[in-house]
């Protein structure tokens, strides 16, 4: 990274700093004169605008919390106190309520970007296991976050999802009680999520520096899926990608606003705005839409253990993806078999999350035990064969000639040349 | 352009899955409700005053001898984006109310004249108050009621409701109840102390009686007194309570709205102007 730097300190301040603290050329070498590849398309930008989201998260969730009350005879009074009370409360809460959706929309997309260019092969491994790590906990944070309004889906979404660990088998019901701080959800849960809900945002903060680093080791991937080759191939990071990224993260402001300013509710549960009571049991017990796909595989599957360990092996499934895809190109681009298995795999995933949100009853359980099935064979068994069944195009001999070609981009080669974007 | 129009494509195809996957149609099939015509709905909507004023009255003299709304305060009513009440009129409602207040120096608990700063007193003074005098049934709250009550849209209804920016299932529901009330058809048991409404989210009868008559409240300013027009106001009134910054919201949105839109076509063409010399 601080490699990647000619920076020479010129002003005495300056000097004295670099020589005992090289803060000055590790950010230089890192965000400044780093070699990016110069045909990343806006699909590259989600990293940039995840970054945004994280801190915009951060900033709206420690205002919130200068107002918010954890307990449970007070949380929901409090909330609604931040809704009409507190000066421009009600932004702050539906820029946090939103943004995790933000959140989970733009991680999403980032995720299967990498996918769709191979970003998790050899040598980018660690960063991709960084990524899924920092998934899950971004998916711990988003549970936790929801439980703290204490509506009536925050109780009955907290019950749910920690009842699920009593699936397993002897150790199951301690962990439970253990979780809970009691015998049921109550305000040892509520206190507990909400310092952890406080917590994980500083451990992701973390995580994402770590894979940061570990792309900024192995440079980063590109549409081509082939190595920068020549000083051609590359541009420094700044000027060209901080103002391709700040554009593209003031586009996705424009989506995010449009949900904070018009449609606040339109992503959340009517049933949140009914305080809490453990007595009454709402008809339907929906997670967030972003769990959806998940709760699709854990309700497939008839045995409550079965159905906890394949949901959480849906994901711990992406922890070994690198090794699963045995594919020597990196590329979609240059894979027509591995194209058409990554859009049906898309879709199953939309699939799952509509079932998810459908009573688990007749044709939807029919449904959500195929696509779930279809699931895990694209990771087991589709991506391990493409590898050796599929005859890939051929690569262009550097991101330069790709780029020439037309196909920089990650078009298909050969694509006809666009001259209004020289 | 090419890669603005293949991102334009992923941002539909965003919305698309983010549309399928969303929650709004979890709830299956529900009651059949009629969409209302609101003054609030849309990018500019706002609060239409005069019927928030005569939604407070039907709610005053109808709805409040069940329901409480614990989280509206009386100086609500005079705050910018509401019914529009002068401060002198706040008071005047507030002491038709009476708080308990204390304990006093004695040591006793009074019951005192409400002021502007003091949130509505519930009808009841506790749950288990409510239900006795409500044949088992609890009168929710209003506070937050018009927020809590959504028939699904179901698909594809509820991705044609991002771009229409609906966000009135509340007061559909609540205008479709009030007057939803009939006779049951022939064969149709109805439960001892429920009374038949199709529009009801939660089955076929409910244990409010029809609360709403011709004539029941007085306007004075020439509108309609009908059940149709006291249904609409309340509902209006009580999508009030339940977002009282909507309008606050909706103007403040257009303004960001605006910015972004400009600082975005900016930094288009900056970013086109610094890339200009770069195969890419």
């Amino acid at each position: 990274m601080a490699g990647h730097s000619n920076y020479v300190p010129q002003s005495a301040a300056a000097k004295w700093l670099e020589s005992r603290l090289p803060v000055i050329s590790l950010v230089r070498g890192s965000f400044v004169d780093f070699p990016t590849p110069k045909n990343l398309n806006y699909w590259w930008t989600f990293g940039g605008i995840l970054f945004f989201v994280l801190i915009a998260q951060i900033v709206t969730g420690i205002v919130l919390v200068m107002h918010y009350t954890a307990s449970t005879t007070a949380a929901f009074a409090s909330v609604e106190h931040i809704m009409r009370d507190v000066n421009f409360g009600w932004l702050m809460r539906y820029l946090h309520a939103n943004g995790a959706s933000m959140f989970f929309i733009a991680v999403f997309i980032h995720m299967f970007r990498g996918m769709y260019y191979g970003s998790y092969k050899a040598p980018r491994e660690i960063s991709w296991i960084l990524g899924v790590v920092i998934f899950l906990i971004m998916m711990a944070t988003a549970f936790m976050g929801y439980v703290l309004p204490w509506g009536q889906m925050s109780f009955w979404g907290a019950t749910v999802i920690t009842n699920l660990f009593s699936a397993l088998p002897l150790v199951g019901e301690p962990i439970v009680n253990w979780l809970w701080g009691g015998f049921a959800v109550d305000n040892p849960t509520l206190n507990r999520f909400f310092s952890l809900h406080y917590l994980l945002p500083f451990m992701i903060f973390g995580v994402v520096l770590l894979h940061v680093w570990a792309f900024h080791t192995s440079g980063n991937s590109n549409p081509t899926g082939i190595n920068p080759k020549t000083k051609q191939d590359t541009i420094p990071f700044h000027p060209y990608y901080t103002v391709k990224d700040l554009f593209a993260i003031v586009v996705f402001m424009i989506f995010f606003a449009y949900f904070v300013f018009y449609i606040p509710n339109f992503l959340g549960h009517a049933d949140n705005y009914i305080e809490a009571n453990p007595l009454v049991t709402p008809a339907h017990i929906v997670p967030e839409w972003y769990f959806l796909p998940f709760y699709a595989i854990l309700r497939a599957v008839p045995d409550k253990l079965g159905g906890v360990i394949l949901m959480f092996g849906s994901i711990a499934v992406l922890f070994v993806l690198p090794w699963l895809d045995t594919s020597k190109v990196r590329s979609g681009t240059y894979r027509p078999l591995f194209k058409q298995f990554f859009w049906i795999f898309a879709a199953v995933c939309v699939g799952l999350g509509y079932l998810g949100a459908m009573p688990a009853e007749g044709i939807y359980v029919t449904l959500a035990r195929i696509l779930t099935a279809y699931y895990f064979a694209h990771f087991l068994i589709i991506l391990p064969l493409l590898g050796f069944l599929e005859k890939p195009k051929a690569l262009p001999a550097s991101i330069s000639e790709a780029v020439l070609a037309g196909s920089g981009g990650g078009q298909p080669a050969g694509a006809v040349s666009a001259p209004e974007t020289k | 352009m090419k890669t603005m129009i293949r991102s334009a494509r992923g941002a539909l195809l965003a919305v698309a899955a983010l549309a399928v996957a969303a929650p709004a149609l979890a709830a299956g099939e529900g009651p059949h409700i009629e969409r209302q015509q609101w003054s609030f709905s849309g990018p500019f909507g706002s609060y239409d005053q005069a019927q928030l004023q005569r939604g407070f009255k039907v709610f005053k003299e109808v709805c409040a001898s069940c329901h409480g709304a614990k989280f509206l305060a009386f100086r609500n009513l005079a705050e910018e984006g509401g019914p529009g009440f002068t401060e002198d009129q706040v008071k005047v409602i507030a002491a038709e109310y009476e708080v308990l207040k204390g304990p006093n120096d004695d040591g006793e608990m009074e019951a005192l004249p409400a002021i502007p700063s003091d949130r509505f007193p519930s009808p009841f003074p506790n749950e288990q108050a409510a239900r006795a005098s409500n044949g088992g049934a609890y009168p929710p709250d209003f506070s937050t009621l018009a927020k809590a009550r959504a028939v699904a849209s179901g698909f594809p209804g509820f991705v044609f409701d991002i771009f229409t920016q609906y966000q009135e299932h509340g007061p559909d529901y609540i205008y479709n109840l009030l007057t939803g009330y009939e006779e049951p058809p022939e064969g149709v048991e109805v439960p001892e102390g429920q009374y038949y409404n199709p529009s009801f989210i939660a089955g076929k009868s409910l244990a409010m009686a029809p609360p709403l008559f011709e004539e029941a409240v007085e306007y004075t300013d020439g509108t309609p007194m009908t059940v149709e027009q006291y249904a609409h106001d309340v509902a209006a009134f009580m999508m009030w309570v339940a977002e009282p910054k909507l309008e606050e919201r909706k103007n403040l949105g257009f303004r960001v709205m605006i910015f972004l839109v400009i600082f975005a076509s900016l930094l288009y063409f900056t970013k086109k102007s610094v890339w200009r010399d770069v195969d890419h």
